[in-house]
């Protein structure tokens, strides 16, 4: 297993945890998706494979990148998988590099200092990656600022920089969520490509389903920091099985489905709310009393998982 | 760019019209106030000061003049020593120039120094940086002044307590002036990395194994230069005016005592020119300051 | 004039430090008020016998080189020291507070007038407009005050006008115009009031700097003239005595001034977070 991540919790002041016992796993070659809305945690846990934790932030369960937990890695071995072994990629390719300095610089500084590259050498890998990712006039690009380049155009320089160190896993976070249509669906390709060719594991963070649903082999979907639905990619699309998956199908327009939208009532919670037993129950149309006192745990379906009482049964 | 120029020069024009017509401003004539004030001012005397200045051009004509003369070096005589005021200045220039430059050497270092230490330290180190810094700028010049005199010069006897031109005579004059500017920069500096430590591209250096102390000075304090550069420049600019205080609390024989032994000589002469250099000098640093945004920060640049 | 208003982290201030420097100024008011019936001598009172004295029960903080007691200097110059910030903000902020409303009441050309009113003294860097007008009209503290009061009026009017051009957009004043009340009657009546807030809280922290600048004026000379017992002007009659080895003379009107400065910018600040103002 190339990601293991085994009871992740995360505190971070607020009256209930970042993430609660979340457990997934990423394997070689495999494209796993975490889906959640906005303040669900994903991009918690998606830093904390890195171990980047929010300031003042506590950490227990194991999170197991080829078998070594990078929560109690010492700091030289925390340089050393973070440059070499996982790489991320973001949301915002424009916050992404330093506005002062050249692409080619952020391109080679990660090869020359952490890995030890000798300068030429780490040129040359660099505009050799940047014509991978599918740039024109890569030696071009080396010399140009962030500011002169598109949105689309640097989010590939980031893909670029992500793959220079030769990673075993890709961290996708919200990678596309940023760009417009056109560049997003460009982005996916190359994102795609790329994974075949090396059989890189990729955990690919998303709050849209869909777009999960078609790019990776498993998802995750991520209410609350818990984790409540972890099944294959199409057998989730088909069939929901937990309530608020349900929903968030439900409430996304599709161009050939004339159903009216539902979407899911209330707002997602923040980390001041607390509750005794389904985060999602507030919100649930199929809730029953007893519901808002049952701690949830996942509950084997086909495929995978789901955290709802009323599978239990 | 051009815009700023002309701006530059509007300014320019605008202040010295009213440091010339200053003399103007003053109750009674003009004539008595620039022979000086002094007594015992015979008619002839008034005369030859009325034909000197040409007091009797219109006032446009005259400030043009004045203006002209003030360009090719002639700043007029002075009341009190006649010489040529040009002169004057010119003798106590470089003593100035030195003790600013020792001053500008002194903030520049120790406050970036400070600053960047407040901003990765944190804690406690950050509180005191600046809780002292706060109390250096509740504390005017004139009294760090006496203050570091009645300690170093004579309590102590470390540094000699008045006047001489040597480095060692410059220390605690060029603390004093340093002092303020130093405040500012450490406080603007640690206020700098502070924001950028925040921004996502440093998140992603860490992220790609960078260690701490890179992140910190490629990142980190490259990001924060800006602010920290042009910070710097103004401070510098205003400094030429902080030697007013400075050379009269130390006795020191340069520009800014100048001004003050004119002003109380009644020297008007002596008085405009000083002032149209401090002031000029002010404009022009502060305008260059501005025409550098563009090497400091890359985004500012015109593209290519 | 150009004002550089330290931007404190309001970590530097804690509650202690805001009730000691509330508590000090409240004691150097009083002291003011009451200077001529705690002092121990007249301010001026000579005396050769106690040239330099140092501390002692006669003189509490020692004596000048005239034999003038120090503690008795103090307290009396309390009084100007504390009056001529004062006098000298109120100047400029009748001045500033007029010009900045009438700037982002009226726009246009009146705007662009006082901007450049504004722009041709910030040309002139730290005291020297004041010096230039000092050096006109002569030394004294009324020029003094005055001329500080004009120094500082283009930074209360550039602060005013972004306050007004803030408040001039909401509703309130509309419905004003609507029902055809005047521009001087809105401004006066409605607009400045509801400036007041912010203003007064940048005030309060000018106040430290006019008081800074007011005794560097007297120190120079150009301000306070003998006999008074300005704090600036002590400093500056004091420093012929340090190559003696009395620092009394110069270290307790000088420590006066900090404590005093500091004590206001501590304050200063609180209340200009309070208000969520910054300085500029």
């Amino acid at each position: 297993m190339l990601l293991s991540v085994e009871e992740l919790t995360i505190a971070a002041g607020g009256r209930r945890p970042i993430l609660r016992e979340v457990s997934l796993a990423v394997g070689k070659g495999e494209i796993v998706g975490l889906v959640g809305e906005s303040g669900s945690g994903k991009s918690t846990l998606a830093r904390a494979v890195l171990r980047l934790l929010p300031a003042g932030a506590a950490a227990s369960g194991r999170v197991l990148v080829s078998g070594e937990d990078v929560l109690a890695m010492d700091p030289g071995r925390l340089r050393d998988l973070r440059a070499s072994q996982v790489s991320m990629i973001y949301q915002d390719p424009r916050s992404s590099l330093n506005p002062v300095r050249r692409v080619g610089d952020f391109l080679t500084e990660r090869m020359v200092h952490t890995l030890g590259r000798p300068k030429a050498e780490a040129r040359a890998r660099a505009v050799e990656l940047l014509a991978a990712v599918g740039l024109r006039d890569p030696e071009l690009r080396m010399r140009q600022y962030p500011h002169e380049l598109s949105g689309g155009m640097l989010q590939r320089v980031v893909v670029a920089a992500a793959l220079a160190a030769d990673p075993a896993l890709l961290l996708a976070d919200e990678a596309t969520s940023a760009l417009d249509v056109t560049t997003q669906a460009e982005t996916l390709a190359l994102l795609r490509e790329i994974q075949a060719e090396r059989e890189l594991g990729m955990l690919f963070i998303t709050h849209d389903l869909h777009l999960a649903a078609s790019f990776c082999d498993r998802v995750h979907v991520l209410y609350a920091g818990t984790v409540v639905e972890s099944r294959p990619a199409k057998e989730l699309f088909e069939d929901p099985r937990h309530p608020y998956t349900a929903g968030l199908l439900a409430c996304t327009p599709e161009l050939d489905d004339p159903r009216p939208l539902r979407p899911i009532p209330g707002r997602p919670p923040s980390l001041d709310d607390t509750f005794a037993g389904c985060p999602f129950a507030p919100r649930c149309p199929r809730a029953a009393d007893a519901c808002e006192e049952w701690s949830p745990r996942p509950v084997t379906v086909s495929g995978g998982s789901a955290a709802c009482r009323l599978l239990e049964a | 760019m051009v815009r700023k120029l002309a701006g530059l020069l509007v300014t320019l024009l605008a202040t010295s019209f009213v440091i010339f017509g200053a003399s103007y401003a003053a109750p009674g004539d003009p004539v008595t106030f620039l022979a000086g004030g002094k007594e015992n001012l015979t008619p002839e005397y008034l005369a030859a000061v009325r034909a000197e200045y040409h007091l009797d051009d219109p006032f446009l004509v005259q400030y043009a003049r004045w203006l002209g003369d003030a360009a090719t070096g002639d700043l007029g005589r002075s009341t009190q020593y006649n010489d040529q005021v040009f002169d004057l200045l010119m003798a106590r220039l470089p003593s100035t120039l030195g003790l600013v430059a020792y001053a500008a050497v002194l903030f520049v270092v120790f406050g970036v120094a400070l600053g960047v230490l407040a901003a990765v330290r944190g804690g406690r180190t950050d509180s005191a940086v600046v809780a002292g810094t706060t109390f250096a700028t509740s504390v005017p010049p004139f009294v760090v002044a006496t203050a570091l005199i009645s300690l170093f010069g004579v309590q102590l006897g470390w540094f000699p307590v008045m006047g001489g031109r040597s480095l060692w005579h410059l220390t605690l004059p060029a603390v004093t002036l340093a002092l303020g500017a130093l405040a500012i920069i450490s406080r603007v500096t640690r206020q700098s990395m502070v924001e950028q430590r925040e921004l996502d591209h440093v998140t992603v250096a860490r992220a790609s194994g960078l260690s701490e102390r890179l992140i910190v000075v490629r990142h980190v304090l490259r990001g924060a230069l800006g602010p920290i550069v042009t910070m710097c420049g103004l401070v510098t600019a205003g400094m030429l005016a902080g030697t007013v205080t400075v050379e009269t609390a130390f006795g020191l024989n340069g520009v800014g005592s100048l001004l003050v032994n004119a002003i109380n000589t009644h020297d008007f002469p002596v008085t405009q020119a000083v002032m149209l250099l401090m002031v000029s000098a002010y404009i022009l640093v502060t305008t260059l300051v501005d025409l550098a945004q563009p090497l400091i920060d890359p985004r500012v640049r015109r593209p290519a | 004039m150009t004002t550089m208003v330290a931007t404190l982290s309001p970590k530097a201030a804690r509650p202690l430090g805001y009730r000691l420097a509330g508590a000090f100024l409240v004691l150097v008011v009083v002291a003011a008020v009451c200077a001529p019936l705690v002092a121990p001598y007249e301010p001026d009172g000579v005396d050769f016998a106690a040239t330099l004295a140092p501390m002692s029960p006669e003189h509490l903080l020692g004596a000048d080189q005239s034999g003038r007691d120090l503690f008795t200097r103090v307290l009396y110059g309390a009084r100007t020291s504390l009056i001529g910030p004062l006098a000298l903000l109120a100047i400029a902020s009748v001045l500033g507070v007029a010009l900045g409303t009438l700037a982002a009441w009226h726009r246009g050309w009146v705007d662009a007038v006082v901007s450049r009113l504004t722009d041709v003294m910030y040309a002139f860097p730290g005291l020297l407009f004041v010096v230039l007008v000092v050096a006109v009209f002569g030394n004294g503290m009324t020029t003094a005050v005055v001329a500080l009061g004009l120094a500082y009026t283009p930074t209360i009017a550039r602060y005013t006008r972004s306050v007004a051009l803030g408040e001039c957009g909401k509703p309130y004043i509309d419905a004003y115009r609507v029902q055809g009340m005047g521009g001087f009657a809105i401004c006066v009546r409605h607009l400045v009031p509801n400036m007041a807030r912010s203003i007064v809280g940048y005030l309060v922290v000018l106040f430290g700097e006019g008081l800074m600048s007011l005794a560097t004026l007297s120190f120079l000379g150009f301000g306070a003239q003998p006999p008074s017992s300005d704090w600036g002007l002590m400093v500056k009659e004091g420093q012929p005595a340090i190559v003696q080895g009395a620092f009394l003379p110069v270290l307790v009107p000088g420590a006066a001034i900090a404590l005093v400065v500091v004590s206001f910018n501590v304050i200063g600040v609180r209340l200009a977070d309070r208000m969520g103002v910054r300085g500029t």
